[in-house]
């Protein structure tokens, strides 16, 4: 079984994000870039189907600060090839980075795959999903927010479990090729030493590739971006935790839950 | 521009979902700005009882077809963008559901129209429509422009209260049952029922729900003490159930339940969209985390920013000792 992972750095949210002086992106003075969590959840799925059914496990991420060290983390893990997609700009928009990794799976000799993995979202994403956008232009198979993928050897049949509302799944049997946009894994993303990155970093190296950027994409006009107004926000209680505690019980008390 | 405001709903197993009503509401608001018409479109099979709910829309398009009995995203798209381009709605408004995913990219693709994800505001500025977003787990707000018609809006569920959305009495009906069918290779083999958890959480008056900021499994002993001297039940955000640290049946949010109990204690929780959603209808919330910035402090009523490890045995301890005390004042 031969799947392509697509992964993508994003800003670490638990650090603090500011407002680049123009308004209308995020200051990358001091961002701190990790992989998005979904797209991790689609590495770890592909690594337990590789286990499984034997096969490869081929990276494709954009270029982005970081992202060096995610792809090395991810060959550690039992990747077996990553390639980066060189001078895609993050404010291109999903629909052009969509289109360049169209052409840099064939440029990077990628294709054909049995299936392309990536997370069922980003916390970027702001004009659109990439894993139906490129289900789409491939003319692949596809669903998202799936949980649980499955290959019966025997029968040939791909099976897909997707997320509903209130704990509701379905499973889907689907035709291969598809790209699946997964939610999260069946088991938690494995750990891996920093030994065993390091010595992935020693002997095991990154593609490059570069593609055209796509032209006449519809894009957004971004008119500003801002930290959510202070409007409805928390009444904020401070103090020693036992003091905080006993302001707490106050309140608890005055609506009646003590 | 022109053009009417279409809703797509969205249906679980013929069942409309609350994000529909949501999407409804929104788009009357936005009917109303540009003096044009709200229309819904309900896509399934046999549809029954579903549109007595929905007169707050100037009208439903039922578009029936035993194709459409499941929810099958391509197909659902392709039906959404064909109808589209003949009747010429100016905006489409998707709420993102899990069922309804996929649906808005899928439909901007195939119409080469731009798509705006996790929307909570719509409204017509200089002859443009503008959409404010969430981005980066709600701790930024973007305002965006398009003046494509149609462009498509992926709504935020969470955001708008139910009932404005929700009425009693069904609007004019328009059945379409000519469709131009995609074929597809994705078939729905069956669903798996939600497994039965030790409690149902949608039932519990007061929740101590945990999050990525819990640290370790071992650090969940301290939540189920406190959720213990209140009473109540521990539950989790996404990450928490992803680590296994929790069950499936106690996760809060878009694939697990919503909740709406008297006190939601949200220990570690950033608050991303998608948990609030899950929790925004409870009766007090309070906030513990120890990032200032947490989006959860937007919807709590009272928060705390300190460390969980701190804060909570101390809470803990002192809801004991009120007690203690209260015991005494009756003995």
């Amino acid at each position: 079984m031969k799947i392509v992972v697509l992964l993508k750095m994003v800003p670490d949210v638990v650090e603090e994000l500011e407002i680049a002086p123009d308004g209308k992106s995020l200051d990358t003075t001091y961002l701190r870039m990790i992989l998005n969590d979904s797209d991790n959840h689609a590495l770890e799925e592909a690594l337990l189907l590789k286990e499984r059914h034997g096969g490869k496990v081929c990276l494709l991420a954009p270029d982005a600060p970081e992202v060096d060290d995610a792809l090395f983390a991810a060959l550690a893990k039992g990747a077996d090839r990553a390639v980066k997609i060189a001078g895609i700009d993050a404010a291109e928009g999903t629909r052009a980075v969509v289109a360049r990794i169209v052409q840099a799976l064939s440029t990077a000799d990628l294709l054909p795959a049995d299936l392309i993995l990536t997370g069922a979202q980003a916390i970027d994403d702001l004009d659109g999903l990439v894993a139906p956008l490129l289900a789409q232009t491939l003319r692949w198979s596809h669903l998202s927010v799936v949980n649980q993928v499955r290959f019966d050897a025997s029968t040939g049949v791909t099976t897909v479990t997707k997320e509903f509302p209130g704990g509701l799944r379905a499973e889907f049997e689907i035709k291969l090729p598809a790209v699946l946009g997964i939610q999260s894994a069946e088991k938690p993303p494995r750990y891996v030493p920093v030994a065993k990155v390091r010595a992935a970093m020693k002997s095991l190296q990154i593609d490059s590739t570069t593609v055209p950027i796509a032209a006449g994409m519809p894009a957004l006009e971004i008119q500003s971006m801002a930290k959510p107004s202070a409007a409805g926000h928390a009444e904020m209680l401070e103090g020693l935790p036992e003091a905080v505690a006993g302001k707490l019980c106050d309140v608890l008390a005055a609506h009646g839950l003590l | 521009m022109s053009g009417n405001i279409w809703v797509v709903a969205a249906l679980c197993r013929g069942r409309l979902l609350d994000a529909t009503y949501e999407a409804v509401a929104l788009g009357r608001e936005l009917a109303e700005n540009l003096g044009t018409k709200l229309e819904v479109l309900l896509l399934g099979h046999e549809l029954k009882d579903v549109l007595g709910t929905l007169g707050i829309a100037d009208a439903v398009l039922c578009v029936e077809h035993a194709a459409l009995a499941d929810p099958v995203p391509e197909v659902h798209a392709h039906v959404v963008a064909r109808l589209a381009g003949t009747r010429h709605p100016q905006a489409i408004l998707v709420p993102q559901t899990n069922v309804t995913w996929e649906l808005g990219s899928l439909v901007a693709g195939e119409l080469g129209v731009p798509y705006v994800n996790s929307c909570t505001e719509l409204r017509m500025v200089e002859q443009t429509l503008e959409a404010h977003t969430v981005l980066y787990g709600g701790k930024v707000e973007a305002i965006v422009r398009t003046k494509h018609a149609p462009s498509i809006f992926g709504l935020v569920s969470g955001v708008r209260a139910v009932e404005k959305g929700y009425a009693d009495h069904a609007p004019a009906t328009e059945r379409i049952t000519e469709v131009d069918v995609q074929p597809t290779s994705v078939q729905l083999r069956r669903y798996l029922e939600p497994e039965a958890g030790d409690i149902d959480i949608s039932k519990e008056e007061v929740l101590v729900g945990v999050g990525r900021g819990i640290e370790t499994r071992d650090n969940l002993e301290v939540s189920k003490e406190l959720a213990d001297v209140l009473g109540g039940a521990i539950c989790g955000s996404r990450p928490v159930i992803d680590q296994g640290w929790l069950p499936l049946s106690r996760q809060v949010g878009k694939s697990g339940a919503t909740v709406k109990p008297k006190l939601y204690i949200a220990a570690g929780i950033s608050g991303a969209p998608e948990h609030v959603e899950g929790m925004k209808g409870s009766g007090l919330i309070i906030a513990i985390n120890s990032d200032p910035q947490a989006p959860i402090f937007q919807v709590a009523h009272y928060g705390i920013v300190a460390k969980l490890l701190d804060v909570l045995p101390a809470l803990t301890e002192a809801i004991r000792s009120r007690s203690r005390r209260g015991m005494k004042q009756y003995a």
